[in-house]
Formats: C-alpha cells, sequence, structure tokens
C-alpha cells in the first residue's frame, strides 16, 4: 500500500508530473523571454495535455500493439525511476543495493520506446528519426556511464545512491574537487541530450524531420509521450543534483539548485544551433569521452 | 462547456498548408509568432505533423495539383480540427478566379470555420480572427 502511494502520489508519478510541467513551463518562458517574447502562461502545459487527452487517436496501418504500448512503456518505466530517486532523495537509508544501476537501466528506457513507437508507425521521416535516436543513445550513453564510474568511485566503491548521499554529506559535494567537476559537465552534456533540448534534438527535429519520433502520433498517446518528457526534465537534474551536489538536500537548497540546473540546460538550449547526428557523436565520442575518462583517473588517484 | 473544449481553445496547434499562395501569406503567418505579436500567449503553437493540428491554416488559390493533397492531409488531422482560409486567394480565389488551373474554392472543398481575408492578412487580423475562432468555439459547442 505504502508502495503504491509512493508510486502513484508522492515522489511518484504526480508530483512527477505536476514538476515536470511546470519545468516545462519554465523552459518555455525563459526561451521566449530570451527570444524578446511574452511567453505562454503557466498553466500552459497542463492545458495541452489536457487537450491532447480529449483528441482523437489514429493508430496508422501498421503493428497496431506496439505502437499503442511503448509509449505507457517508457512513461511507467521512467516514472519508477522517478519513484525510486525521490525515495532515496527523502530516506537516504531506504535505498536497496546497487540502485543506480537499476536507475541507469530505466533511464534508457523513454528513448528505447520511443525508438520502438517510431519504428511501428511505418512512417519514412519516423524511422530517420528513430535511427538517429539510436545513434544518439550510443553517443551519450558512454560518457555519461564513465562519469557516474567516476562518482561510484569517488565515493568508496558504493554502487547504492543512499551511501553516496551520505558520503557527500559527511566529506563535501562531488562537484568541488577535479574528478567530480569535469563528470558532472560530461553528465550534464548527457542529460542534455536525454532530454532532446537543443543542440542535440536532432530525432525529433521540427524543421527537417516534422517531429521525427512522434511525427504519427495523436491524441492520447502524444499526450503520454509529452508526459515522458515532463517526467524526463523532473528526474534527470533531480539525479545530477544526487550525484554531484548532495551534500543538503533540505528544500531551501535543494529547490535553488533544481532551477539552476534547469536553467542553465535551457540556456545552452536557447543559444545552440541544432548540430548533425555525426557532429553529436563525434562530439561526444571525443571531447566528453575523454573529459569523463580523465576524471575517472582523476577519481582513482583521489583527486 | 466542457473541460474539453476550453482546453481546445486554450491551446490551439496550427498546421500550415501552403495550396499555391505567392507566399507573402505564408510569411504574414510566421510574422504572427515573431516577437512583436507573440501568439504563443494564447497557446497557439506552429507544428510539423498534422498528426499534432488543432487547425489547419490554409493559404492560396485552390489548383488542380494541390487540391487532392489537401484533402488528403485534411483526412489525415485528428478530430476535432478546424479549418481557417487566410488571405484573399483561399476565400475567392483573388485574381485567379479565372486561371486555367484553378476550378473550385476552397469551402466548396472542406468545411471552412473562419475566413481572414486581406493580401496578405496583416498579423493583428490573422490573431483577431483566432480570437473570434475561440469565441465561435465557446459559444457553438
Ligand atoms: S491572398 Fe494575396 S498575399 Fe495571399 S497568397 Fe493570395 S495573392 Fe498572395
Amino acid at each position: 500500500m505504502k508502495i503504491l502511494l509512493n508510486f502513484l502520489v508522492f515522489p511518484g508519478l504526480l508530483t512527477a508530473v505536476c514538476v515536470g510541467l511546470l519545468a516545462g513551463w519554465f523552459d518555455r518562458k525563459i526561451s521566449a523571454r530570451l527570444q524578446w517574447r511574452v511567453g505562454p502562461p503557466w498553466y500552459q502545459n497542463f492545458i495541452d495535455i489536457a487537450k491532447l487527452f480529449g483528441k482523437e487517436t489514429i493508430i496508422p496501418r501498421s503493428s497496431r500493439w506496439t505502437f499503442i504500448l511503448s509509449p505507457y512503456l517508457g512513461f511507467l518505466s521512467l516514472v519508477l525511476a522517478a519513484t525510486v530517486l525521490g525515495k532515496v532523495m527523502l530516506w537516504p537509508s531506504e535505498s536497496f543495493y546497487a540502485d543506480i544501476i537499476v536507475i541507469l537501466y530505466l533511464l534508457t528506457m523513454p528513448a528505447v520506446s520511443m525508438m520502438i513507437g517510431a519504428s511501428s508507425s511505418r512512417n519514412p521521416l519516423a524511422s530517420v528519426g528513430a535511427s538517429r535516436e539510436m545513434k544518439l543513445i550510443l553517443g551519450y550513453e558512454l560518457p555519461f556511464i564513465l562519469s557516474l564510474i567516476a562518482v561510484i568511485i569517488r565515493c568508496q566503491d558504493s554502487i547504492q545512491l543512499g551511501s553516496i548521499i551520505n558520503y557527500q554529506a559527511s566529506f563535501g559535494s562531488n562537484i568541488f574537487s577535479f574528478s567530480g567537476a569535469l563528470a558532472f559537465i560530461a553528465a550534464f552534456f548527457a542529460m542534455q541530450a536525454k532530454l532532446g533540448f537543443a543542440p542535440f534534438d536532432i530525432s525529433e527535429a521540427e524543421q527537417e524531420i516534422m517531429g521525427g519520433t512522434l511525427i504519427e502520433y495523436s491524441g492520447p498517446l502524444l499526450a503520454v509521450f509529452k508526459l515522458t518528457k515532463a517526467v524526463l526534465l523532473y528526474t534527470m537534474p533531480l539525479l545530477l543534483i544526487c550525484l554531484f551536489m548532495g551534500k543538503d538536500l533540505g528544500w531551501m537548497l535543494l529547490i535553488p539548485k533544481y532551477i539552476g540546473i534547469v536553467l542553465l540546460a535551457v540556456l545552452i538550449k536557447n543559444t545552440n544551433p541544432r548540430i548533425r547526428i555525426d557532429q553529436a557523436l563525434r562530439f561526444f565520442w571525443g571531447p566528453v569521452t575523454i573529459m569523463a575518462v580523465i576524471s575517472v583517473i582523476l577519481a582513482a588517484v583521489g583527486l | 462547456m466542457s473541460i474539453k473544449t476550453k482546453a481546445l481553445t486554450k491551446s490551439i496547434w496550427v498546421f500550415h498548408i501552403s495550396c499555391g499562395s505567392c507566399n507573402n501569406c505564408d510569411i504574414e503567418i510566421l510574422d504572427c509568432f515573431t516577437p512583436r505579436h507573440d501568439i504563443e500567449r494564447f497557446g497557439v503553437q506552429l507544428i510539423g505533423s498534422v498528426r499534432h493540428a488543432d487547425a489547419l491554416l490554409i493559404t492560396g488559390a485552390m489548383n488542380r495539383k494541390s487540391v487532392p493533397r489537401m484533402k488528403k492531409i485534411y483526412e489525415q488531422a485528428p478530430k476535432p480540427c478546424v479549418v481557417v482560409a487566410v488571405g484573399q486567394c483561399a476565400l475567392s480565389q483573388h485574381m485567379f478566379r479565372y486561371s486555367y488551373n484553378v476550378r473550385e474554392p476552397l469551402d466548396e472543398i472542406l468545411p471552412v470555420d473562419l475566413y481572414i481575408p486581406g493580401c496578405p492578412p496583416k498579423p493583428e487580423a490573422i490573431i483577431a480572427g483566432i480570437t473570434k475562432l475561440v469565441k465561435k468555439i465557446n459559444k457553438g459547442k
């Protein structure tokens, strides 16, 4: 019962969706202000979702069940990740063994589900989007895992989020060391790509491939994908805070940290043009991976 | 008024179809999204795929090539979906009325919900039209 409540209401579904949609509005508003516009009101994203749930769903002549089920697959596994993460942040002692690896797997599910859904719609543009998404995953997963390894080495080889937080609470945040700072930068770029923000919004390029992976989705299924995006915007910054700035996790400090990370991501998004997929791969496997490897070495040395 | 129509009027995602316009109407539509007019304030967004559309903005005189394609696009849009005719060409075929290539006006092909006149219509006119559309939906459904 308590677990169900956790999943559905407090650190899980409801909280994650509400915070994520608000963060999505924050993104739109800041983008608008940067372009000298006014921007939408704060409830805009909620209204968008409500509207999408009231619309017709069109299912293309395709593999019907994968098309319908894949959005839910991505959404539910991501909410599970958000729940695990939220519980750990509230009660560090309640984390279970190797939960960081579980979260790592669950966080890849949205991208995988998007690929499955896009390829089952049999739309050529969607399949272009799916293949780009796949290459992008190959690109950013490597530096992301490397930076996680750097954190794990720093926190005395523990693969449990609770003890990583406890370690930082007693020895200071990871980001204030050389290895931690480098790993943070690498993980931040990976987050930018996971969120699908520019310059890495290659798989959903509105202007080139008309929305790419989402092109055939309409109505409630599209709403579920939008909700997945919102929950991702809730989970990824929290994970970074947990791994790199886990010293003080009280409300008064958590909220500024969260807003700061989202703001940084939005600023990067608004000041960079979209890059090509080969440039993105070169960027992730080149400088970012090298940075992550250096941070792993530094962490092993003990800096 | 139900939540559904309320949400629909507060977040209109428009898809833009050019059926052989001279491109001025298209530029004026894009003008609505610039800092000066910023129609995203009302939740209006320009989207890339018909499957996400709530409103189709159709510009230009319907010619023989574009009519079947436009019908196909209209069938692909999820309902409820409104059709907006933008510019004199879409309204009345304008100066192309006696052209060999242009046969029927838009409202004989699709059920048009809103007409925005002008050659090209000003962005202000388009925004005024959209507010009228919102009022109409609120009253009608
Ligand atoms: S109405 Fe005027 S501006 Fe618009 S497409 Fe026709 S000729 Fe061009």
